[in-house]
């Protein structure tokens, strides 16, 4: 086999010969040191939930069931991956981490699954086969650190396989408890973006090919780099432009893809804050777990219809007509859907399009959207337009001020404010809050048709709900203006772009680097091909530069 | 107990010192342990072990009201406000602390996040996180040798409801299920300490010996990581150390703990995510029989709860409008004085807190109980709740910790540092530290009052 750089670098490692120079405690002193000569380190970044499930499904098959907790994520910037680089694992996530561990190692060496998850079988069941378990180890260490172990690590894990087999008279046990440890080592729970000198750049560096390839799957699949991915490291093949390419293609018309678009859109849309989201069964008796978790899907089907098996325009999700219900979404929207099957259960997706002029155009008027961003029992106009200006605009608002008075609308018994918008409207008179509702609640407002779980409605306490608002100075009226409007707003697909950039590289695009704008520009030439915008990111050098170090950052978070 | 375990404590403490108090001068010695010496002659349990003391935190959402509920009265003889009347059975074995805030120094204001911020870390700031707050200098010194170095958990369904935070891995996750608690805690891998028969589990020695492979890789990713990196992997690693000691704890025989006994398994639970407050109030008594029972069973000595995130979403039932958008939104009345449908949930919270305490008072340990060995501190992330206030914070704290607290008391103390009440919280728990907090959070004396 072929040694790559980084693997021959991990060898090294492994006998402790890298120059001691590179373990200084001082990033900001190495970084002034001589780009050309100094290798940089390396920058680790937590797997999320939905990685850890779709490698494990990739590595041992999807029938292995994931039964656990993870440890909660980190947004920042608007994204979990991008909050993905700055957090470690705390003592209750190693406790979550080492259950999950078991969890898939038992079932890996079941029965059920031993003869085609492992490469061998042993002499004997009941002590230790050292052959066997090279085998095994060496076959799953590779999908699972993305990259080939040295023989000193194999051969560690086998010994600590041995005994714990001996130990336990049983050779799957074995087996199973070096699994387990490999599951919650930080080579398996953190992936790496490894730098090395670049050759066909003197005194430049480039991200080495295995990181590469795990920077590359994660980015367009979500999950750990196939063989093919990692034999193109191996090779070298991947740090060439043909290379590059040749994988890009291959993995972006691959099904898999839809494994990252799905875990993109999850995260651009907050649907990790839906755990804490409950709705009142009194006022919305329709809105059951099902129907939560439904939801989601709802949307994350749309989205991967209009965008992958359409190729349709990226604006067009903010209008499309077209959906998924189930028998148990259909009540919210109203919509009399008949499932054929026998029994109706499970429950199947059937596609469904709203009639032209239909309120229900397009992803927001999901109730994934209307009802996340509600609290229980009343809707928050606020609340939907923060989130629509954040996660579809990437335009920040201002936390509230402290010591804010609501005496203006905290008599809810006056006659003149019946309605949220009469309300909300009075409450933008105090010039301390008028700044961030003005920009807020227009567009919030406009949403008010839907309820808090997200059900059709049209007047509030008897009176007619006024649904007008303003965009970027153009004005619209209901849901489906809003809808136009977004279509049309240069700020939607700028910042699909910003975010599927920060999905992959963990930081936010430099909005006036050169390349970046050259990616943009493809995307708009695209009719906003969203896999083509992937595409593009892919094949750029963006993505595998390392975002800047945070020292400064967590050094600050270090002194208290 | 064993010499080499009082010299693991100080090297703990030491280690404490070195690191948990980074910017805080120490002027005092490390002091010996009371519970060590058993002073009082008699908190002994079966084995003559003597009994640690525990400490728990106990959070709520939007304070108790307007200046209302502060007592006119200060020492012992004073009457407890509407909202803190259902505490008053337990009225002698309770501090009221008012009056404290959290200064801003020139650090803008988060509501719901700063206030709670500047009283359990000292330190305000726009740009850090949240990062080290004072409970966990308070459980790495009194609960080395547990199973759990602490247990969080909120009834409000979000896992980073609890405020507790490490220096080095920040916020620690919550448990939002009773049931997952109780299997956690008293499930098959929990070892009864009255037991008369012990077995180590063979799975559990291979999962403890098999974990050195992991630790293996430490230096070889610690070379290849920068500055930040390298402290995230090695934040990683403490959390592995922690496993580790978890499992070497289910490895030992466990001492007689008269006190223990196993609690039931919780009852068929609700949505992860609930909003009605009986609901809460439900979950709420579930977990603190749990964590009393895990208290008293010797597998933590330290809990951190959480009956909300700070924007409470609880209702009452069949109103829509949650506890938060009443606090904004109701008038104050103008006979009471207060928000009468936000002073509702105030009462139930408070309500809440005394089952809390009580749960602990029921299980006697020697001649005290265990809420007598115990502090819970008690604290809020607002003043008056209409505006969101940072400044005349109600705090309360529960139990003497082994004696080491007179209570009874109401402390007023206008204007003040609130961080004055955490300083002395962590004396109390023998903290060896003479100041606490930063910039004019920073306080340089305790509240001698309530100090035994």
């Amino acid at each position: 086999m072929k040694t790559s750089n980084r693997a021959r670098r991990l060898l090294l490692l492994g006998a402790g010969l890298l120059p001691l120079a590179l373990a200084s405690s001082d990033h900001r002193v190495r970084a002034a040191d001589d780009a050309a000569t100094a290798a940089e380190p390396a920058q680790s970044i937590r797997l999320s939930p939905s990685q850890y499930k779709q490698s494990i499904a990739d590595i041992f098959g999807g029938h292995i069931a994931i039964a656990g907790r993870f440890e909660p994520e980190e947004r920042t910037e608007g994204l979990l991956a991008i909050g993905a680089r700055q957090v470690s694992v705390s003592s209750t996530g190693v406790e979550r981490y080492d259950d999950l561990a078991r969890g898939v190692a038992a079932q890996v060496v079941d029965k059920d699954h031993r003869d085609t998850l492992l490469p061998c079988k042993p002499k004997a069941e009941n002590a230790a086969d050292e052959a066997c378990a090279r085998d095994f180890i060496t076959a799953i260490g590779e999908l699972m650190y993305r990259r080939p172990m040295s023989s000193a690590e194999v051969e560690s894990k086998v010994k600590a396989s041995s005994e714990a087999a001996n130990t336990l008279h049983n050779f799957y046990a074995g087996q199973a408890a070096i699994l387990s440890d490999m599951l919650i080592s930080p080579k398996f729970l953190f992936r790496y973006r490894v730098l090395e000198p670049d050759p066909n750049h003197p005194g430049q560096q480039r991200l080495d090919a295995y990181s590469k390839a795990s920077a590359l799957s994660f980015f367009l699949w979500n999950s750990t780099p196939d063989k093919m991915l990692l034999k193109a490291a191996e090779t070298g093949e991947i740090n060439t432009k043909e290379g590059l390419k040749r994988q890009v293609d291959r993995m972006v018309s691959s099904p898999r893809v839809e494994g990252a678009v799905r875990a993109f859109f999850a995260d651009m849309l907050g649907f990790s804050e839906f755990e804490t989201v409950a709705k009142d069964p009194q006022f919305f008796p329709r809105y059951t777990l099902t129907v939560k978790d439904q939801s989601q899907e709802q949307t994350l089907r749309t989205v991967v219809d209009h965008l992958i098996a359409r190729q349709g325009d990226y604006r067009d999700l903010f209008t499309t007509p077209h959906t998924f219900l189930t028998s148990s979404l259909a009540p919210i929207y109203g919509v009399p859907l008949i499932d054929k099957t026998d029994n109706g259960q499970p429950e199947h997706w059937m596609p469904y399009s709203f009639q032209p002029g239909d309120p229900r155009a397009g992803i927001l008027a999901q109730a994934s959207f209307v009802a996340l961003h509600s609290p229980a029992g009343r809707t928050s106009p606020t609340g939907r337009g923060k989130a629509l200006r954040e996660n579809i605009l990437c335009q920040a608002v201002p936390p509230p001020p402290g010591n804010v008075d609501f005496k203006f609308v905290q008599d809810t018994s006056n006659p003149v404010y019946k309605t949220t918008r009469d309300r909300l409207t009075a409450h933008r008179s105090e010039a301390m809050c008028a700044g961030c509702h003005k920009i807020t609640d227009p567009i919030g407002l406009a949403l008010e048709n839907f309820d808090s779980a997200g059900g059709y409605r049209t007047t509030e306490n008897g009176v007619q709900i006024d649904t007008s608002g303003e965009l970027s100075g153009v004005k619209f009226d209901g849901p489906a203006g809003l809808a136009k409007v977004l279509h049309d707003d240069p700020a939607v697909t700028s910042c699909v772009a910003k975010k599927a950039f920060a999905f992959g590289a963990g930081q936010l695009p430099a909005a006036n680097d050169a390349e970046w704008v050259g990616i943009q520009k493809k995307f708009t030439d695209s009719h906003y091909n969203f896999v083509e915008l992937l595409r593009q990111i892919a094949l750029s050098d963006l993505l595998y530069k390392l975002p800047p170090s945070k020292v400064a950052a967590a050094a600050g978070q270090s002194v208290q | 107990m064993a010499a080499t375990s009082v010299l693991e404590r100080m090297l703990n403490r030491r280690r404490v010192l070195k690191g948990m108090m980074a910017g805080s001068a120490i002027t005092v010695g490390l002091p010996t342990f009371d519970c060590l010496l058993n002073d009082n002659g008699n908190a002994y349990a079966a084995t003559g072990a003597p009994l640690q003391p525990r400490f728990a935190t106990w959070f709520w959402a939007l304070g108790l009201g307007e200046a209302d509920w502060r007592p006119k009265d200060a020492g012992t003889n004073y009457e407890l406000p509407i909202q803190l009347q259902a505490l008053k059975p337990i009225q002698k074995k309770m501090n009221l602390f008012s009056g404290g805030q959290v200064f801003l120094d020139g650090q803008s204001n988060s509501t719901h996040y700063t206030g709670v911020q500047g009283m359990m870390t000292g330190k305000v700031s726009s740009t850090g996180g949240y990062f080290g707050s004072f409970d966990t200098v308070i459980t790495d010194l009194i609960a080395q040798g547990t199973r759990f170095r602490s247990i969080e958990c909120t009834a409000s369904g979000d896992p980073k409801a609890t405020w507790s935070s490490r220096l080095d891995t920040g916020l620690q996750p919550s448990e939002v299920s009773p049931l997952a608690l109780y299997t956690r805690i008293f499930g098959p891998e929990y070892k009864d300490p009255n037991a008369a028969e012990f077995t180590p589990d063979p799975d559990v020695m291979v999962r403890h010996s098999v974990l050195s492979a992991v630790k293996d890789e430490r230096e070889e990713l610690m070379r290849l990581l920068g500055a930040s990196d390298r402290a995230k992997l090695d934040n990683y690693f403490t959390s592995l150390r922690t496993l580790e000691q978890k499992l070497a704890f289910q490895l030992q025989k466990p001492e007689p703990l008269a006190a223990c006994t196993k609690p039931g398994v919780p009852e068929k639970e609700k949505e992860q995510a609930l909003t009605l407050a009986t609901d809460a109030m439900e979950r709420h008594n579930q977990f603190a029989v749990l964590l009393a029972h895990a208290l008293a069973c010797g597998q933590t000595r330290s809990v951190n709860y959480a009956m909300t995130v700070g924007m409470s979403g609880l209702r009452m039932e069949g109103d829509p409008t949650n506890h938060h958008t009443y606090t904004h939104e109701e008038p104050i009345d103008p006979v009471l004085g207060y928000q009468v449908k936000s002073a509702w949930f105030q009462s139930l919270y408070m309500k809440a807190l005394y089952d809390f305490a009580m749960t602990m008072d029921n299980i006697q340990e020697g001649d005290r109980t265990l809420l007598d060995r115990m502090v819970i501190f008690a604290y809020t992330d607002h003043g008056a709740p209409r505006l969101h206030s940072i400044r005349n914070y109600p705090v309360i704290t529960i139990g003497s910790g082994n004696g080491r607290m007179k209570t009874g008391m109401h402390i007023p103390k206008s204007g003040d540092a609130v961080t004055r009440v955490g300083l002395t919280v962590q004396q109390a728990m023998g903290v060896p530290i003479s100041e606490w907090g930063f910039g004019s959070n920073r306080v340089t004396s305790s509240i001698s009052e309530v100090l035994a």
